[in-house]
């Protein structure tokens, strides 16, 4: 099985194809940026890009992956953030900063397909997302941030 | 004056004996300092001045023992330590530390006693301070209580300063200097000259000093970091999927642990059969543990997959198989052999409610999972005489006893490598998940394990909040509250909670009437009773304790008797109000939400308050009843913590309680049946989504005397807040959580 994660290709023998990506990433290639929370697509704190699509990694089996797996450890770093982190980082969204991975995930696709979302974009996009802390006020100021700071170039 | 000896007597026995029927130790034991557990193995060349400051030649490191479980404990505890000792936030890293006495928590003694917060009486502070030696005497180092600031407020600021004044006594030594000629900052003494001397230059000479003990703390208005917007120091790695969580654990060789145990919380393992689950694929270890089986695999994904291929027999549930007995005994409980308390007790309520009223109410609130992000999950590695475990906990001593006992090994042989924490609302006071990798990792001597929870294992074996029931009946005259009378029923949190760490909790248990009795408002007969039920599912502290539905009684009651009095809701509270901080509170909601206005057509508004942990908090919420549903438009929130440390972390702990608490209320409860909880995922126990989340509007104010603080305070008015604006807005009395039962939420 060939998956392409962050830009790396990674040939991975004798892998159930009904294994979760999640568990793939994080158990088999080390990549734990993408958290577990429910295993049912109910909290999004899994989200991670397939072809710069938000998709639940729980719930995709790592033998239909149909694309370029991007997670939260390829969409930028503390040293280059890229601006949806640089805008979670200047609100200060993150309380425990569990569910944070898969809001950012959520929020960097939304803005790549539209670029100046309405208040309500915002909120449809970003309700599959669950976050236990309460950081909803503070994720709808950093998705504008984001938005305005990617729309400047 | 007998009587308040009386309780004087009973409330050290109850908080002594809560902690380990500790009476017996003289005080003269806690005066001894404990010793510093940093001087255990310092590096040559080090200096560990305080238990909390660690310098060596290379770095500064400040330990913070407070659990971090989202709350900001590690950076509000790293800036206590930064802003005496002169160093930036950005200059030093942080340590939780070992589990050691010498981190008790001092503030954990002032909610231990049956005094309101706002009494300042001798009698009340008296007791507060004997409290304060058995806590330290036994170590406890716990985080919990909204404790972590004021129990560090003071202790953490003097560490910062000992440390600096020893420092610069050891530049004064070397370079022949007067300490009076010299400054510090940003990590160096400065000399006359201006040369700056760097801390990590100055660690080996400090090491042979005796800690300088005689500083004086500065005023808040010198303070560089301390009441400023600060940057958290977890936030670029929590931005950036870089934190590392107790989940994310991964020493080399570790193999991955998943569990099964009774649906029925406590029930028995009658049999098993692993045929099927031990031939699948990655599954090294089928392990039977106490009231479940665990299964030791390559892969967190297949260990899942083999605990549920396990055929289990299972024994009954220890407690009421379905709702109705649960909530009988509830309803059975309000009797005076099971009056567990009367702290409050004012005029005659008796004489006043003789003849019946129709001012007479029934209130619920069910049991709540915790149900943090994070799966609860344990790292543990048996080694020869020795464990190591990695985990996120509250309760880091107990956590190494438990460990201890379990695996054999003496306690100071259990090394606790405490991991952040992805969330717990008092989850993580809880530690059976260590218990069980302890025995999964004893099944595999020298590999590591980390055991993972699935969240439907988590949620259904969550020690949920208490279920709860009142009682409430008034009667008004002339346009005023005149009686109020409530009696609440509940099992004991602290009885159940404590008793799995094997402490008996004789005398009243507070929580069954917190944030009831304890309320600053004066009415002419005023009675707040508790009622202990019998022990039913286990439960456990949940984010503001008995508040947490204490609250919603105690507001709910009071707003139905102002309304049958016919007076204005914020005004009447604010008449009866008697505390002057908490006065504030009301009338700054009142300012924000501009209260005299009329809200407009099918809307309503809200207010309520409610005093927890010491701080008043009070919301004025505003909803729209449209055709989709209730939509919650705006929420004021007033509070008042004495002093705010950091105004950012502040404002989103407040929003994030108010949303916690509406969240709830709206839609959230673990019913039984069967024995077995039926909410397994966050399918059935939702929250609060994003896009039903209002407008909140935050002040904080700083008129009350002492520090306290605020991640638990603003949960308890959400709900009453929400439910009083449901009347307002549609006429309709919500007197049981969660709402959804009754009414649809857009």
């Amino acid at each position: 099985m060939k998956l392409s994660v962050n830009g790396t290709e990674h040939e991975i023998n004798d892998l159930e194809p009904d294994m979760p990506l999640l568990w793939v990433l994080r158990d088999e290639l080390g990549l734990r940026g993408p958290k577990y929370g429910c295993g049912i697509a109910q909290c999004g704190a899994c989200t991670v890009h397939i072809d710069g699509e938000a998709v639940r990694s729980c719930q995709v089996p790592a033998g239909g992956v149909w694309g370029a797996i991007t997670t939260i450890e390829g969409l930028g770093t503390p040293e280059a953030p890229h601006p949806v982190q640089a805008a979670w980082i200047a609100h200060q969204v993150a309380q425990c900063g569990y569910c944070q991975s898969g809001q950012m995930m959520q929020a960097a696709s939304l803005l790549a397909e539209t670029p100046t979302p309405s208040d309500a974009e915002i909120d449809d996009a970003m309700s599959g997302n669950l976050c236990r802390c309460g950081t909803y006020p503070r994720i709808r100021e950093a998705v504008k941030t984001a938005a305005a700071k990617l729309s400047e170039g | 004056m007998g009587r308040l000896k009386t309780i004087a007597r009973r409330t050290f026995l109850i908080g002594s004996a809560a902690i380990a029927g500790g009476v017996a130790f003289g005080v003269y034991k806690y005066k001894t300092p404990h010793d510093n557990p940093l001087l255990n193995d310092l590096p040559e060349g080090a200096a560990a001045l305080t238990p909390y400051v660690l310098i060596t030649a290379q770095s500064i490191t400040l330990i913070t023992p407070r659990a971090d479980k989202g709350q900001g404990a590690t950076s509000v505890q790293a800036a206590l330590i930064a802003e005496e000792l002169d160093v930036e936030l950005d200059q030093i890293r942080t340590d939780p530390g070992a589990p050691s006495p010498a981190y008790y928590n001092t503030a954990l003694a002032g909610d231990a006693v049956p005094f309101r917060s706002t009494d300042d009486s001798l009698l009340a502070t008296t007791t507060r301070s004997v409290m304060d030696a058995p806590i330290k005497f036994l170590g406890l180092q716990i985080t919990g209580g909204s404790t972590t600031v004021p129990d560090g407020y003071e202790k953490l600021r003097m560490a910062g300063a000992v440390a600096r004044e020893t420092l610069k006594a050891a530049a004064a030594q070397i370079h022949g200097l007067d300490v009076a000629a010299l400054i510090t900052e940003r990590g160096a003494v400065i000399l006359p000259d201006g040369t700056r001397v760097p801390y990590t230059a100055l660690a080996s000479t400090a090491a042979t000093l005796d800690p300088v003990q005689d500083v004086t703390l500065r005023a808040p208005d010198q303070w560089r970091l301390l009441g400023k917007p600060m940057q958290r120091v977890d936030i670029v790695a929590k931005s950036t999927g870089t934190q590392n969580y107790g989940i994310d654990q991964s020493p080399p060789g570790m193999l991955h642990g998943a569990i099964r145990l009774n649906p029925a919380q406590g029930g028995e393992m009658l049999g098993f059969d692993a045929t099927e689950a031990e031939k699948m694929r990655g599954v090294v270890k089928i392990v039977p543990l106490p009231g479940g089986i665990g299964v030791i695999a390559d892969n967190t994904w297949r260990a899942f997959q083999a605990a549920l291929a396990v055929d289990v027999d299972w024994g009954p549930a220890p407690y009421p198989a379905d709702m109705a007995g649960h909530w009988s005994a509830l309803s059975e409980s309000f009797t005076p052999d099971q009056q567990d308390s009367r702290f409050r007790n004012v005029g005659d309520v008796d004489a006043a409610l003789a003849e019946d009223s129709d001012l007479r109410f029934e209130y619920r609130a069910p049991y709540l999972a915790h149900a943090p992000l994070e799966p609860v999950n344990a790292t543990v590695v048996v080694g020869e005489g020795r464990v190591d475990v990695w985990t996120g906990t509250q309760i880091p001593r107990f956590v190494q006893k438990n460990v201890a006992h379990i695996a054999g090994v003496e306690t100071e042989n259990v090394h606790i490598h405490a991991l952040m924490i992805g969330g717990s609302f008092g989850h993580r006071l809880e530690d059976d998940v260590v218990r069980h990798a302890t025995r999964l990792a004893m099944a595999m001597p020298g590999t590591p394990i980390k055991l993972t929870y699935s969240r439907e294992e988590d949620m259904t074996h969550d020690y949920p909040r208490q279920i709860a029931m009142a009682r409430g009946r008034g009667r008004v005259k002339g346009g005023q509250v005149e009686s109020f009378d409530l009696g609440i029923a509940m099992p004991s949190v602290m009885t159940s909670q404590m008793g799995r760490q094997g402490l008996p909790v004789p005398g009243p248990d507070l929580q069954i009437v917190a944030g009831a009795w304890d309320q600053p408002f004066d009415i002419p007969n005023y009675r707040v009773t508790g009622y202990r039920a019998p022990e039913l599912a286990p439960i456990s502290s949940w984010r503001s304790v008995g508040a947490s539905s204490n609250g919603f009684f105690h507001d709910c009651l009071l707003d139905e008797l102002i309304h049958a009095a016919g007076a204005d809701p914020l005004a009447e509270r604010l008449r009866l109000c008697n505390h002057t901080p908490s006065r504030k509170v009301l009338e700054a909601v009142g300012e924000m939400s501009n209260w005299g206005g009329t809200p407009g057509p099918r809307r309503g508004r809200g207010v309520a308050f409610c005093l927890s942990f010491g701080v008043p908090c009070a919301q004025v919420i505003e909803v729209s009843d449209t055709d989709a549903g209730i939509r919650i438009d705006r929420v004021y929130v007033a509070a008042d913590v004495g002093r705010i440390l950091d105004p950012v972390n502040f404002e989103g702990l407040v929003k994030g309680g108010v949303i916690f608490g509406l969240g709830h209320a709206m839609n959230c409860e673990i019913t039984y049946s069967d024995g077995a909880a039926e909410q397994e995922n966050f399918d059935s126990f939702p929250g609060m989504r994003l896009y039903q989340c209002p407008e909140i509007v935050v002040r904080g104010l700083e008129n009350a005397d002492n520090i306290r603080g605020i991640g638990e305070p603003p949960v308890p008015p959400a709900a009453p807040a929400l439910a009083n604006a449901i009347f307002a807005a549609t006429g309709t009395r919500l007197r049981e959580m969660p709402f959804n039962r009754f009414v649809d939420f857009a």
